[in-house]
């Protein structure tokens, strides 16, 4: 059994998909759902331990050997991105079946969970293929499901936000593919770790760069990179909450794993950074997306789009990471990851509570919410304080392997910038929390706290925000290691 | 023991919202809670003089950077002075907060225990790391505080009060954080500091520069604003945390990091202080001006506190022992002496409903006691005898020689007269001027026109045991002294 | 560049043409269907490039000629055995990939049609300066 959980972690999520299709039954769908999104995790962490001790994990499907048949190889980096993706599906999953009743028609539930379902697979297949085609189906996967997902929002404006995200993800895919191809035709091979062997050899030719450049801009489009970052504040503030909560700290997160995972395992660190440049190339992109970002975010009126310009600001910091081209900012990516997928997850479900309640994010119609929903805006100012980077927060152990990686480059005016963007941060947060807290409350006076059913995965995504932030001692070193895995190459 | 001066004033929270349906049983618990506080920090006091250092490990956020507590001597002299006051304050609130019909008492007693649990985090503080977590958290649990009235005038001053601190702390601080970490590799703190021998040439006064302006509580020009923003709250919460525990967490930041990171040899050598020692002496001397032009008291009041924190600063940035011994001294001395003048206000305000200096005159003579404290309080903060203020002025001035800035002498004598100019007006107005300062009827409170009602006992024995205590401080500093030594190895 | 490397290259030409013609009705045009046809166009590009690239000239479909051979289609025309040596297969794993994406971009052409369909119910147009309007007055509006 325990041989094939790689092939479980995908297979147990894509098969209950169509179990839900058919079953047209809103809550056994939703049963379903949980279960299957509870599933992966219990493989996930199982494979991470595994990882952790025994180093990686080849499967090999139909017992066809690589390179010639599909891989799946597990190490440490793709473990670490399995347990962040499964975490929060299962966090979501429970919260998803109250806050679906309200914001999605009935009869569309089963579908709903059937949809979810499916983008949990593409997001988990994505994470743990060593086959890069593979890589491209699951992306199309989960897209194709998010794209469903988010057109079930309540507002019209849903629709055009999910055809929107629509024409920028396959344009960004595509370029995938064109980026996938080019390769092959240079190496001949699919699978990842074959690619990293063959292609030092054929370095100098313009067709790998090439390649290199649509496979870059690709991700970027799906990471949502500034300035690639268009489609995302709409489909975010757009989406029913739920959704919004679950992409918002996956999809952009698997997104950057594969960044990392095509410039430095398939390419290569030497290759990235030395030939490449792309820490060059990619510093000041980050830059600019968390100050541009961050400072738009402080304009928004909506709150679930402030938040949305905030997770584009966030992505500027993971990159960020990246560009220093050090294992320390490696470190301070992957740790960002899930740390950032932990207070967006909780913020977003705050105010998922807020849209059960009163219906609207606006931030005028949050006025005087911190008396009348006192444990949603709780957790909203937990979520909120560790966006900023406060310590004992996740947000601020992540800030501060990002401060440290850009002082040892030396480069101090990249930390100034940071710490003066957690300051933009503080403003944006804070004006929710005044709005919340400091104004008189208006409109329906019956306005009560959201249900149990709401705030107790909320509240679990909340206690991880401070338990991961207290004791950050055990993530930060699975983080490291991943780290170094990834600078150093493939491992064993 | 550590663990237990943390622990107790979070129990004395909760016991705080147990009792609240009952007044009485509720500030009971409040004050049980401050004297068992303090009984800890005598013990720690006494383990730390017979050459212990008591530590402890809560947690460990990062590898390698846990959340640490340690007791050193100076640790220990903050500890001392906040939690005694703790009590005191405690004992005045229950007049002041009742006097002044309040609402949200609960609420107040509440922030304010974990206030001061903070606050015995930043004196016990193992390493720069913990020490900037709790001074993140004393600033939050202190933001309900300075807006417990609710208006929108705190709101604003709130808003002033969290964004200068959160700033500078996160811009500058967090940064010279982890600066200091990148080049040392440890955030511990250790006798001769941690940077020394490490860090050479122009990054040490910048290093400096970002502690000094980064530790806004310290609110050296031009990064003091929030705290004139600050006395909106209640009398009390600018009594002991804006006269004592907060901008002493501030001053104690700089002199500890100054210690036990730079190590003050180090500082000497390198000379990389002078430059903040003269901001620290255009703050003494612009706080003093600001302070004249102010006619609410407890601006001016504020104002003579952001004047007198950089005597503290100034201390550190002299990197002699000397110094040291003096910015430690005087955050005992200020402690008792501004404390007994926000007292002083805040009963100014409950009995007669005056907040402005000019509407004072005759007062003196209806509130006899409650002035001459406030004079006694002014002589300590003038630093003339019999109060202790003379001795941190006195080792100040030795510090400065020592360093050989005369010319910094002669700022801490300018100063002082200032100071006495601008403090001394009260007390004499109070005791010598005309009963009815009638050109001020727009601030005048036509009801308060009658016998003052009796400030209630509590507070009365608060202000008499501050008053007191500024004096029995130039009698008996040796306690404080001795800390300060240990500090500096003499 | 000669003449010679650009017949040679011809098929990559094409690509490039189709491409840029996808991507330019994509961009400039309104209408939601045209945009679906456009990106339909650009994907179809992808789908030459692989296809023409497994393709050898000469070479036959990869079936095995000697039985006692094994074949690998894997990595251009690579083949064991002796008796097999000469013989040219053209490579079956672009095709294999490239059916896999057709479907892909079917699933893409039909949720995009879908969400077309019910924009234009919800709009009552399909032209995106319109629908631009209407959003931006709903949102004065609220």
């Amino acid at each position: 059994m325990s041989a094939h959980l790689p092939i479980l972690q995908v297979v147990v999520p894509l098969l209950a998909a169509p179990l839900c299709a058919f079953l047209r039954n809103a809550r056994a769908a939703a049963v379903i759902a949980v279960l299957a999104s509870w599933a992966t995790l219990a493989v996930a962490l199982s494979l991470l331990g595994d990882v952790m001790s025994a180093g990686v994990i080849s499967y090999e499907i139909g017992d066809w050997a690589p390179p010639l048949g599909i891989e799946y190889r597990v190490d440490i980096v793709n473990a670490w991105v399995l347990v962040i993706v499964s975490t929060i599906a299962s966090v979501v999953a429970p919260y998803m079946i109250t806050s679906v009743e309200d914001e999605v028609e009935r009869r569309r539930i089963p579908l709903f969970h059937a949809a979810y379902l499916l983008c949990l697979a593409g997001l988990l297949g994505i994470t743990i293929t060593g086959d890069v085609f593979n890589v491209f189906v699951f992306l199309e996967i989960s897209s194709l499901s998010a794209y469903a997902l988010i057109a079930m929002g309540t507002r019209r404006r849903a629709l055009t936000a999910a055809f929107r995200y629509l024409v920028m993800g396959t344009v960004g895919a595509t370029f995938i593919v064109i980026g996938i191809g080019l390769l092959y035709v240079m190496t001949g091979s699919l699978n990842m770790a074959d690619l990293a062997v063959l292609l030092p050899e054929v370095w100098d030719s313009r067709t790998v760069k090439v390649a290199y450049g649509f496979l870059g801009v690709g991700c970027c489009l799906k990471l949502a990179l500034f300035p690639l970052h268009l489609w995302l504040p709409n489909a975010y503030a757009f989406a029913p909450s739920a959704v919004t909560a679950f992409l918002a700290s996956t999809a952009t997160k698997v997104a950057v794993y594969m960044l990392l995972r095509f410039f430095l395992t398939i390419f290569g660190a030497p290759f990235s950074f030395g030939v490449m440049g792309l820490d060059r190339v990619l510093l000041p992109l980050a830059l600019a997306a968390v100050v541009t970002m961050s400072l738009v975010a402080i304009f928004q009126v909506d709150v679930k789009r402030l938040l949305a310009y905030s997770s584009v600001a966030q992505i500027g910091y993971m990159v960020l990471g990246l560009s220093f081209a050090s294992v320390t900012g490696l470190t301070a990516t992957l740790l960002h990851l899930f740390n950032h997928a932990l207070m967006k997850g909780a913020l977003f479900m705050a105010m998922g509570c807020v849209v059960y309640r009163i219906g609207s994010v606006h931030i005028d119609a949050m006025a005087g919410l911190g008396k009348r929903m006192p444990w949603t805006m709780a957790a909203f100012v937990v979520g909120g304080l560790s966006l900023v980077g406060v310590p004992l927060t996740v947000g601020f152990v992540s800030k501060w392997f990002l401060i440290l990686g850009a002082l040892e480059r030396g480069w101090w005016p990249v930390a100034v910038v940071v710490l003066l963007a957690s300051v933009l941060a503080l403003v944006y947060v804070w004006r929710v929390v005044e709005a919340a807290y400091f104004r008189p409350a208006g409109g329906d006076e019956g306005t009560r706290e959201a249900p149990w059913r709401l705030l107790v995965p909320t509240w679990v995504l909340v206690g991880a925000n401070l338990y991961f932030g207290i004791g950050a001692a055990r993530t930060a070193r699975v983080a490291e290691r991943a780290a170094e895995v990834l600078m150093t190459g493939v491992g064993p | 023991m550590l663990g237990l001066s943390l622990a107790v004033p979070v129990a004395g929270a909760a016991l705080i919202v147990l009792l609240r349906r009952s007044p009485n049983a509720r500030e009971a618990a409040s004050l049980v809670t401050a004297g068992a506080l303090f009984a800890i920090v005598l013990r720690v006091h006494a383990a730390v003089s017979g050459g212990g250092r008591p530590s402890l490990v809560l947690a460990e956020p990062i590898p390698g950077i846990p959340i640490a507590l340690e007791a050193e001597p100076l640790g220990v002299l903050f500890a001392l002075i906040a939690s005694f006051l703790w009590i005191v304050t405690t004992m005045y609130s229950i007049g002041y907060m009742r006097g002044h019909r309040e609402k949200h008492q609960t609420r107040f007693y509440l922030f304010f225990a974990f206030a001061i649990a903070s606050a015995m985090g930043v004196a016990f503080a193992g390493n720069l790391f913990t020490l900037f977590v709790f001074y993140e958290v004393l600033s939050l649990t202190t933001f309900p505080l300075v807006t417990h009235a609710g208006t929108e005038k705190a709101k604003r001053a709130g808003r002033v009060y969290l964004g200068v601190l959160l700033t500078t702390s996160i811009a500058l601080q967090l940064l010279a954080i982890v600066w200091t970490y990148a080049i040392t590799g440890t955030l511990d703190f250790q006798d001769g500091g941690i940077l020394s021998g490490r860090a050479a040439g122009a990054v040490v006064p910048v290093l400096l520069g970002l502690y000094v302006f980064g530790i806004g509580k310290a609110a050296v020009m031009p990064f003091h604003r929030w705290l004139p923003a600050a006395m909106v709250a209640p009398t009390p919460v600018s009594a002991l945390l804006h006269a004592v525990a907060v901008v002493k967490a501030g001053v104690f930041a700089v002199l500890k990091v100054t210690v036990y990171v730079f190590g003050i040899d180090f500082l000497a050598g390198a000379g990389a202080s002078v430059w903040l020692m003269w901001v620290a002496a255009a703050t003494i001397i612009l706080g003093s001006l600001v302070a004249f032009t102010k006619d609410n008291l407890k601006a001016r009041l504020a104002y003579s506190t952001v004047s007198q924190l950089s005597y503290v600063v100034l201390g550190a940035m002299l990197a002699n022992s000397w110094g040291v011994i003096g910015g430690g001294m005087h955050i005992a001395m200020h402690a008792f002496g501004k404390i007994t003048l926000f007292f002083c206000a805040g009963a100014i305000m409950v009995a007669a409903h005056r907040s402005e200096v000019s509407q004072l005159g005759g007062l003196g003579r209806r509130m006899p006691v409650t002035f001459a404290a406030f004079f006694i309080g002014t002589l300590s903060i003038v630093g003339l005898p019999p109060t202790g203020g003379a001795w941190s002025k006195w080792f100040l001035g030795v510090g400065s020689l020592e360093a050989g800035q005369v010319g910094l002498v002669a700022v801490l004598m300018l100063s002082s007269l200032l100071s006495l100019a601008y403090l001394m007006e009260i007390p004499l107005k109070g005791f010598f001027g005309k009963a009815e300062a009638g050109d001020r009827g727009d601030h005048g409170h036509d009801h308060a026109h009658g016998h003052p009602p009796g400030i209630l006992r509590w507070s009365m024995a608060a202000i008499v045991t501050t008053a007191v205590g500024c004096v029995v401080l130039f009698i008996h500093p040796e306690p404080f002294h001795r800390l300060m030594t240990m500090v500096t190895g003499q | 560049m000669s003449l010679d490397l650009f017949v040679s290259h011809y098929n990559y030409w094409v690509v490039i043409f189709l491409m840029m013609v996808g991507f330019y009705i994509l961009i400039s045009r309104g209408n939601l269907i045209k945009k679906i046809v456009g990106l339909n166009v650009f994907q179809t590009a992808v789908f030459m490039l692989y296809i023409s690239m497994g393709k050898i000239s000469g070479g036959t479909p990869p079936i095995l000629v000697d039985p006692k051979g094994e074949g690998k289609g894997h990595g251009g025309a690579e083949t064991v055995g002796e008796a097999a040596a000469e013989i040219v297969y053209s490579n079956p794993l672009p095709h294999v990939l490239i059916l896999t994406a057709i479907v892909v971009g079917i699933a893409t052409t039909s949720v995009g049609l879908a969400l077309a369909v019910r924009i234009k119910e919800a709009y009552g147009t399909m032209e995106e300066d319109e629908i631009n309007r209407i959003e931006a007055e709903t949102e004065a509006g609220e």
